[in-house]
């Protein structure tokens, strides 16, 4: 059973076609990119998988969830994480961690946010304000948050940005190793292309809520006849998908 | 100079030019004000009310339609908390349903306005001599009615909320204390010009305070009114879950979940 199965989604808002009739599919233990410009359609895609949208056509489903009746179920067995939401911020870390471990029934819950803190070099900041902490702590408590039911699908929109390399290169780290420990599905919407590169299995390229070009990465710079993925989006963005 | 006075004018004026709650808000105070008060002297001019008695029903009002009051803006307010901390997308891709969402807030509610109305009872007891306990177990109906009116209208402020974004929010501050002058909470329904009375009346609080006033002047328990009063929560709950829902659905239909999580 795939992570995600997407058939024919459809999002119209009036005469705009944010996504237009895309299918793919997402295999658990994979990792998916999903790459775009500026309104190419990838947060309207992530929002009708989180459930936060309802397709105007076509179908969703999510663990073997069908998104359109059963999107509560799916809902347990995933997470999202993205720097354009906050935890809210008088709250403390742990305060935090502590209202999402039961938001989705998170068994010994005290237990799971001691490893996540420790996982997350998160445990001195534990009792400090989430409004208080800087934009990478608030990142690894994000992504910790997005870990707290050990999801069977990941979901992520621009995991990494606004971090610098380091902390950067620690959240990538971070996501390989709960992949290949739990066999988890993670699709990312990125703009970093050295980072999908290095985690992505393979992508999908979105132009104008298209789906046009698929692929793993090295295929695409193969086809692209590029030597990186940035060339390849670039090449996408300004000429369309023609592969040299 | 002038210029760059306009400048600020117009950051103003564009933002009021495209939200009429912020624009209603304006005016909106000092009507309400004449209304509530004029309504109040127009009735106690007509009434042969004894100094005390016309003080506990002022007191008794003051601090039962702050139940009404506190119920509701405790259930948007702590909404607006998600909206204000941007957490609302995180609230709503969590297994959290939104009947689970309305009750925790209604629960948060109940808290609040406990915690909010504490001091208040004790200090008209401690300073004005009233304590608002002499009204009986009846005491408990009016404040579990008062408080189920104020959560129907919170559902239609958040309703709104999902409709108009937090263009809306002023409507969470101001919407309750609108209802004021038909809810009759210092004087009878019958001080009301006529037109305005059908109004008053499909209202609970009309019937609550109606209540509340016998329970004080004759100590009598009206039974009618408390059941009319009731009934009509029921009603209006009813139709404030349904809208909640309905706008909510829309809400999820539009993208709009996504742009107040942001």
């Amino acid at each position: 059973m795939d992570a995600i199965t997407v058939r024919n989604l459809t999002k119209r808002y009036a005469a705009t076609l944010a996504v237009d009739d895309i299918s793919f599919s997402l295999p658990r233990g994979q990792v998916l990119g999903l790459l775009g410009g500026n309104g190419a359609g990838k947060t309207t895609t992530i929002s009708m998988l989180l459930g936060l949208l309802v397709p105007s056509a076509g179908t969703v489903t999510v663990l073997g969830h069908d998104m359109a009746k059963d999107r509560f179920a799916a809902l347990a067995k995933m997470n999202f994480s993205s720097p354009y939401i906050s935890l809210p911020a008088r709250l403390s870390v742990q305060e935090n961690l502590t209202v999402y471990g039961h938001l989705y029934g998170v068994p010994r819950l005290k237990r799971r946010i001691a490893e996540l803190a420790e996982q997350f070099n998160l445990t001195a900041l534990l009792k400090r304000p989430a409004g208080e902490l800087s934009a990478g702590q608030k990142t690894r408590v994000a992504l910790a948050k997005s870990l707290i039911n050990e999801p069977d699908l990941l979901l992520l929109d621009e995991p990494t940005a606004s971090l610098d390399p380091d902390t950067g290169d620690f959240m990538r780290t971070a996501l390989e190793r709960y992949r290949a420990e739990k066999h988890a599905a993670i699709l990312i919407a990125s703009h970093n292309m050295p980072e999908v590169e290095r985690l992505c299995d393979n992508v999908l390229m979105m132009k104008a809520g298209k789906i046009v070009d698929s692929g793993p990465p090295e295929d695409l710079i193969s086809r692209y006849g590029r030597d990186n993925m940035e060339q390849v989006f670039l090449d996408i963005a300004r000429n369309g998908a023609t592969p040299a | 100079m002038p210029r760059r006075i306009w400048a600020m004018l117009y950051r103003h004026f564009a933002l009021y030019r495209r939200s009429w709650p912020r624009l209603l808000e304006i005016a909106y105070w000092p009507t309400l004000n004449l209304l509530i008060w004029g309504f109040t002297a127009t009735y106690i001019s007509h009434m042969r009310l004894g100094p005390v008695s016309a003080s506990a029903a002022l007191i008794f009002g003051v601090l039962l339609w702050e139940v009404a009051l506190r119920g509701q803006m405790s259930v948007t307010i702590s909404f607006l908390e998600e909206v204000w901390s941007r957490n609302l997308g995180h609230i709503f891709i969590s297994p959290l349903r939104p009947t689970e969402l309305v009750i925790s807030l209604l629960a948060v509610s109940i808290v609040r306005t406990i915690i909010g109305l504490l001091p208040a009872t004790i200090i008209a007891y401690a300073l004005y001599q009233q304590n608002i306990f002499a009204l009986g177990p009846a005491l408990l109906l009016f404040f579990v009615n008062l408080m189920v009116m104020g959560w129907w209208i919170a559902l239609g402020v958040v309703a709104l909320l999902f409709r108009y974004g937090a263009g809306a929010e002023a409507l969470a501050w101001t919407i309750a204390f609108g209802i004021t002058p038909i809810a009759c909470v210092y004087y009878p329904v019958t001080s009301l010009p006529l037109w305005l009375q059908p109004a008053a009346q499909a209202l609970p609080a009309s019937h609550i305070f109606a209540g509340m006033r016998a329970a004080l002047f004759t100590h009598a328990f009206d039974a009618p009114d408390l059941l009319y009063g009731t009934l009509l929560n029921v009603i209006w709950m009813i139709a404030g879950g349904l809208v909640f829902a309905a706008q909510f659905r829309a809400a999820r239909s539009r993208g709009a979940l996504i742009s107040m999580g942001e």
